[in-house]
């Protein structure tokens, strides 16, 4: 397995050099980094080309790396990572674009190369705020008609800003600041290096 | 002369055949479809948000409420993430009992598929014939880990115990006199594997009862057939997996080509279809009965041949024992980590994608070494169906976007999430 991986690597690498920042294989799966402004042709080479074949993206995601080990992250904050399958050679490569800006973050639709992505990229743009550009309907997909924000962002608390209830005075249902306190119950911890000897 | 105009049609998010909380903007030309805009999210309860404020244990039975109709496949994908970022060997007799439950899993989650479409096309029988037998898989997941449907059964490691060497049985109550509970109790006398073997060879012939209703039913054809055809190439660039990829005749099973756990020991065939309508997706799943049946029964030969540990050893994933836990100091000290503060994974990204009965259900898991997960996503196979609703529906009559709902076999809990 490991050397099929490697030769995975090695076919990606030599076809897409000029457009890769890094590639690496981890848990015996291969993760690509590609720059944003050349997401198109990579996806369509990824796609096209012979001895890849990736026809099938079977899932993307969106990433919010900004409190990724407790620690500040330097570097772009959001990123989109692509599954892809190949049926022909059966094998998986996951492919992660950062999006430069992380006040206005901004990376190209991928629907005209899998078209399963259009629905991928409004859920991402729901819950994080990622924008694709010449996307066809980038309308919101998970959440509330009218919901204000991006759950999914790591400085959204758990319980969000809103709580909506029926109000008997005015016989509709209206939205208020939460009235929650939030809480931990298990704190998350990450441990030092050589924990326990 | 009246001026003719599409109707704009709200189909849901109340209707019984929209499979729970669909809302779906129907834009109408007569009685033919010329948009579908499925309106989803109304079941949206943020388990991936929930999940990285939880330890990775905490989270598991939230994979039950995922796709709560097949529960413990849902289970099998999170566990298998965990496993490989842990690195954590699974002992040998626990794959054989998550190889079984995931077929098991996948019978239970057909056997409504098959009921809630015929309800929904017109046949009623159907629906009766299909929880008759759900009665006694519900029965076995009850017997193994209390509840009938989320069942926490799967752990990291394992499962959390061995399958129990008695079946529960009834009792004769106001509505059940002692004969009737005696026939009921008939097949429940000896373990739980004699119970589940005597379901694999009964079970065929239930199967034939489906098929002898549907398979030649006039009616039953005329409103599957020629029905949602997608062509292979169109169900690839759709995201479809599963028994909606098959039946378009791509021969793809994640069992076969990717196995996990003890797929690859095992003998079985995939079921493609031809012509790739609701039709061909309905032989499928009809022949995906048979072949889990031929699974199960495999699993059950080789459990009752061959005892061992359900759980791997490592405490710092799995408990120790109750009475480890009690006369050993080192394995008190285990106990109370692991439930305090959770496992600690490893810091790494994995995705794990595993034939669930729906199609490919996949998790993908960061971990930057904490005793939550950073980041959890999860990969539900209805997603990429109901968001191909729109092209497989142009076109058709409204009664027809009915049986396309039903054969994408649509939950809510897993598109939602």
């Amino acid at each position: 397995m490991a050397s099929k991986m490697e030769a995975l690597k090695s076919s990606v690498e030599s076809l897409l050099a000029p457009h890769i920042v890094h590639s690496t294989i981890a848990l015996d799966e291969l993760t690509v980094v590609c720059k944003s402004d050349c997401l198109v042709e990579v996806a369509t080479k990824l796609r096209d080309s012979a001895e890849l074949s990736f026809e099938q993206c079977i899932d993307m995601c969106g990433m919010d790396y900004s409190t990724y080990r407790d620690s500040p992250w330097d570097g772009p904050r959001f990123a989109a990572v692509y599954q892809l399958l190949s049926l022909k050679h059966n094998q998986r490569i996951r492919l992660r674009c950062f999006a430069e800006d992380d006040d206005f973050p901004v990376l190209p639709t991928l629907t005209g190369v899998w078209s399963c992505l259009n629905w991928y990229e409004r859920e991402a743009f729901d819950l994080f705020g990622l924008m694709f550009d010449q996307h066809p309907d980038l309308r919101r997909i998970l959440t509330d008609y009218g919901f204000v924000g991006h759950p999914f962002r790591k400085d959204f608390p758990v319980s969000g800003f809103v709580e909506m209830r029926y109000d008997a005075s005015q016989q509709r249902v209206i939205y208020q600041p939460v009235s929650i306190e939030p809480r931990e119950i298990t704190p998350r911890i990450i441990r030092e290096e050589n924990y326990g000897g | 002369m009246a001026d003719i105009r599409n109707y704009t049609l709200n189909f849901g998010p109340q209707h019984p055949a929209a499979h729970g909380v669909l809302r779906l903007v129907l834009e109408l030309d007569g009685e033919v479809v010329q948009r579908a805009d499925p309106h989803i999210g109304l079941l949206h309860r943020g388990t991936e948000k929930l999940a990285e404020s939880k330890t990775y244990l905490q989270s598991l039975p939230y994979m039950d409420r995922l796709d709560y109709v097949s529960m413990m496949c849902n289970e099998h994908a999170y566990c298998l993430a965990i496993e490989k970022l842990t690195g954590v060997d699974v002992p040998l007799r626990a794959q054989y009992i998550r190889v079984m439950f995931a077929e098991i899993t996948r019978i239970l989650n057909h056997l409504l598929w098959i009921g809630a479409h015929s309800i929904d096309i017109g046949a009623m029988t159907m629906f009766l014939y299909a929880f008759r037998e759900r009665e006694d898989l519900m029965d076995l997941y009850e017997a193994v880990s209390g509840a009938r449907l989320h069942a926490a059964y799967f752990r990291p490691g394992g499962v959390y115990r061995d399958l129990p060497d008695t079946m529960p049985q009834y009792t004769a109550s106001k509505i059940k006199n002692a004969r009737e509970v005696a026939r009921l109790n008939e097949n429940r006398q000896g373990t739980m594997l004699d119970f589940i073997e005597d379901f694999t060879r009964r079970f065929p012939a239930c199967i034939d009862e489906y098929e002898t209703l549907l398979t030649d039913n006039r009616i039953w054809k005329q409103r599957t057939v020629g029905i949602g055809v997608v062509s292979p190439e169109r169900a690839l660039q759709l995201g479809f997996t599963g028994p909606m990829l098959r039946g378009s005749g791509v021969a793809w099973d994640l069992r076969k080509t990717q196995p996990y756990d003890v797929y690859a020991e095992m003998d079985f065939d995939i079921p493609v279809g031809k012509t790739g309508d609701c039709y061909d997706r309905y032989l499928v799943r009809m022949e995906e009965f048979r072949q889990s049946n031929r699974i199960i029964a495999q699993c059950v030969k080789w459990l009752k041949a061959n005892p061992g540990p359900v759980i791997t050893e490592n405490h710092k994933v799995a408990p120790p024992s109750r009475e480890g836990m009690k006369t050993n100091m080192e394995e008190l000290i285990h106990h109370f980590k692991l439930f305090t503060e959770g496992m600690h994974v490893p810091e790494g990204e994995v995705y794990v994608g595993t034939e669930h009965p729906k199609g490919e259900f996949g998790i993908y898991m960061v971990s930057d070494g904490a005793n939550k997960p950073y980041r959890l996503k999860i990969r539900a196979p209805g997603y990429a169906h109901i968001a191909g609703l729109d092209e497989m529906a142009r076109g058709h009559m409204i009664a027809d976007v009915v049986a396309i709902i039903g054969t994408q076999d649509i939950v809510f809990g897993e598109i939602d999430r």
